[in-house]
């Protein structure tokens, strides 16, 4: 072996031990002490990185979490009650009971119901129809059919409707992360209380205009007639701007407001068919 | 050679096929629709209400802030409500509707076509007066004319710039205004000059109008510090920044406001509803606006009042054509696309265009080859290609660098585009994004 190779061995580990040391030392001076439970409560979360806590990613969730001395207000929609339950296990706190909430569309304006009296041909988002123009339909409150929310979804629980253009929101996919909440700009969706089987009983519509407009821009606008509001037995539904909006928390679905509304705004949806009146129920849940 | 500006431009085809209709006055309406917000600012407050008998000149809603103007009725009759009707974009837009009884005038104003030519009160009367009489930008920005005159703390006007370029293709109001009421639109600039007491003025008008330019050169030459430019025909010359830039060679530094390089512009159309509210005492309630299209069996220059609906002009053409693929107010490169003829002419409508079914489509969307055309043409030397991507992909604060809200939506991007990109869609999304960041910001 020549003497070259030596040297160069024995420079190398000189140079490495040198380093070695030197890191070690850099290593301590800027250690930076990280909760190790934030690494746990990030494990325990699902990862989607979605933001629908309201943070930005899982991470900076978990990071909320070990600081917060209880955990009244961080919810994980996505992971919901059984995930919380494992962070405020890890972290020793009380879990909190969140209700499941889920998103839906307040407008039912498919081609049948709203017919067309313009056209826009320019760049296919909502929000730039939004902002240059109210609808091709005469109702400026209703859904564009662009898809915005459909883009803004991570979870691929929201589907354009082949024929009516609007999208539709897939009960079991949906976490309520609220995405599509951000990215309506006619602010449509809303997430509301997730009840048994997925029933819901829902007012479809943001038309604020007054009654006789409503119902000539679309045949299944609310046109604030007050007839829910004063059949429903549990206060759920309020009268705000021509428009009827029944509070998801209140609602007992009990479907009284159904049959009583002239313009069928008011849907009920994944309940069994009904025994008295069928042709009615069809009529209302053929979207 | 002839001037222009130095950057960017395109040259559409002119199609100016009213050019030698003379302006015809247009039947009164039945009823009008006279909006309370026709301009850049706050909306006016209507004072009269349901029930009301007004004359045609009375003020029907005050302006309650500086940038703001009042707003006049336009024709006389019985207010019938103060509601909310659709404008160009189908929102709803506060106003108020009267139907109309008779065409008596408020008796201060002066009806007859003599002309005066003596001016008898001072600038700040004239401003005073100017606001009162509810005048803003006529070339279709709409920003009101007495903002302007008064200059920012410590900027000073050296020169006030007439804008008759006109330069969008098929309008033709500035152009037949010229030529019929020179006398007028002279008088009318001294009026402005005298206002912002500078010396000099120059009317700059595009080479497509020989007949403008000769007739307003001779007129010239009976008034102190007046001049005209024959300017090169270039889209979008009638731009504020680019007229500067044609005319004095100045360039307006980014973000800044004309008068930072001692420029003040002004419309045509806006010297004579000057003239007309200072000599005649008559405020701004009619306009010129021309109805044209390729398919419109008579292509026309009306004069009308504000508040008629589209359909009465489109009406007094001939009727739509069958073929009509869009309704455009304003120009086809900046007009907006209406939705319903039911909207009102307002003091911003220079023309009414109807457009061809295959003339106003849109192609297919195809790729960008990145051939800068858009970059070539841009006349704010920005990178439309690179601002379209930002304003699709929401990156807001890179396109701010990239000075977004620098462009005048002028739409030669769009326009000369080989794929067909929405370039001017999403650019306008993202400027729109932008600016409300900014306003947050300085909160």
């Amino acid at each position: 072996m020549s003497i070259t190779v030596i040297y160069t061995i024995v420079t190398l580990v000189v140079i490495g031990a040198a380093a070695a040391v030197i890191l070690y030392f850099v290593a301590q001076k800027f250690k930076v002490y990280e909760d190790p439970r934030i690494d746990e409560v990030e494990g325990a979360l699902p990862g989607a990185n979605c933001g629908g806590c309201g943070f930005a990613g899982c991470r900076a969730f978990a990071e909320a979490c070990v600081g917060a001395s209880e955990l009244n207000d961080l919810n994980c929609p996505v992971g919901g009650n059984d995930t919380m339950s494992g962070v405020a296990s890890i972290l020793g706190l009380e879990a909190v009971q969140q209700d499941p909430r889920m998103a839906f569309i307040r407008c039912n304006g498919t081609c049948d119901h709203r017919p067309k009296t313009s056209s826009f041909d320019g760049a296919g988002t909502c929000a730039i129809a939004s902002s240059v123009y109210s609808g091709e339909s005469d109702c400026q409150y209703g859904c564009l059919g662009y898809g915005d929310c459909f883009d803004a979804c991570d979870f691929d629980a929201i589907v354009m409707h082949p024929e009516t253009g609007i999208p539709e929101i897939i009960d079991d996919k949906c976490v309520a992360c609220g995405a599509c909440v951000e990215a309506c700009p006619k602010d449509l969706i809303e997430l509301r209380k997730k009840m048994p089987k997925n029933r819901k009983v829902v007012v479809a519509c943001r038309n604020m205009d007054k009654g006789g407009v409503a119902k000539k821009a679309c045949e299944v606008a609310c046109i604030g007639c007050s007839k829910c509001f004063k059949e429903c037995p549990f206060d759920a539904i309020t009268m705000e701007n021509n428009l009827a909006y029944i509070d998801s928390d209140k609602c007992k679905l009990c479907r009284k407001c159904v049959p009583v509304c002239p313009t069928n705004a008011i849907q009920e949806l994944n309940f069994p068919p009904r025994k008295v009146k069928p042709a009615e129920k069809e009529e209302c849940t053929t979207t | 050679m002839l001037k222009t500006f130095k950057i960017g431009g395109v040259h559409p085809p002119e199609n100016k096929l009213s050019k030698d209709k003379a302006i015809e006055v247009l039947p009164l309406p039945q009823k009008v629709f006279i909006p309370v917000a026709q301009h850049i600012g706050a909306p006016a407050t209507p004072v009269v209400k349901r029930g009301d008998v007004v004359k045609v000149g009375q003020v029907i809603a005050k302006s309650r802030s500086f940038v703001s103007t009042n707003i006049h009725s336009s024709v006389s009759g019985k207010v019938t409500k103060v509601d909310f009707s659709a404008d160009s974009s189908g929102y709803p837009k506060h106003g108020i509707f009267i139907d109309v009884e008779g065409d008596e005038w408020e008796e201060t104003i002066d009806r007859t076509e003599t002309l005066v030519k003596d001016i008898t009160i001072d600038g700040p009367a004239i401003i005073q007066k100017i606001q009162d009489a509810g005048i803003v930008g006529l070339g279709g920005a709409t920003f009101p004319t007495h903002v302007k005159l008064v200059p920012p703390q410590g900027m000073k006007a050296e020169v006030l710039l007439i804008n008759g370029v006109e330069c969008e293709p098929y309008l033709t109001s500035d152009h037949r205004l010229m030529l019929e009421k020179a006398d007028e639109i002279m008088v009318g600039i001294q009026l402005l000059m005298k206002a912002m007491n500078v010396e000099k003025a120059v009317i700059g008008i595009e080479n497509n109008k020989p007949d403008a330019i000769k007739l307003l050169s001779e007129k010239c030459k009976e008034y102190k510090g007046l001049s005209v430019v024959a300017l090169k025909v270039q889209y979008p010359q009638g731009g504020e920044k680019q007229l500067i830039n044609a005319v004095t060679g100045k360039e307006v530094p980014s973000g800044a406001l004309p008068i930072a390089v001692g420029a003040v512009v002004s419309n045509v159309g806006t010297a004579f509803a000057v003239y007309e509210a200072i000599q005649k005492n008559k405020p701004l309630f009619e306009r010129v606006v021309t109805i044209t299209g390729k398919g419109v069996s008579k292509p026309a220059n009306f004069k009308v009042r504000v508040g008629t609906a589209t359909s009465e002009l489109v009406e007094a053409a001939g009727g739509l054509p069958e073929d009509t693929g869009k309704i455009i107010s304003g120009g086809p490169m900046m007009g907006r696309a209406i939705s319903s003829l039911d909207i009102p002419v307002t003091k911003g409508t220079s023309g009414i265009l109807l457009m061809q079914e295959k003339e106003s489509s849109r192609q297919e969307v195809l790729n960008c080859i990145r051939c800068s055309r858009c970059t070539n043409v841009c006349p704010m030397g920005l990178e439309p290609y690179l601002l379209m991507t930002l304003g699709e992909k929401q990156i807001f604060d890179r396109a701010e660098k990239e000075r977004v809200m620098d462009c005048i939506e002028c739409g030669s991007c769009s326009y000369t585009c080989p794929s067909s990109r929405p370039l001017l869609d999403y650019i306008r999304f993202g400027k729109g994004k932008v600016g409300q960041i900014i306003r947050s910001r300085k909160k």
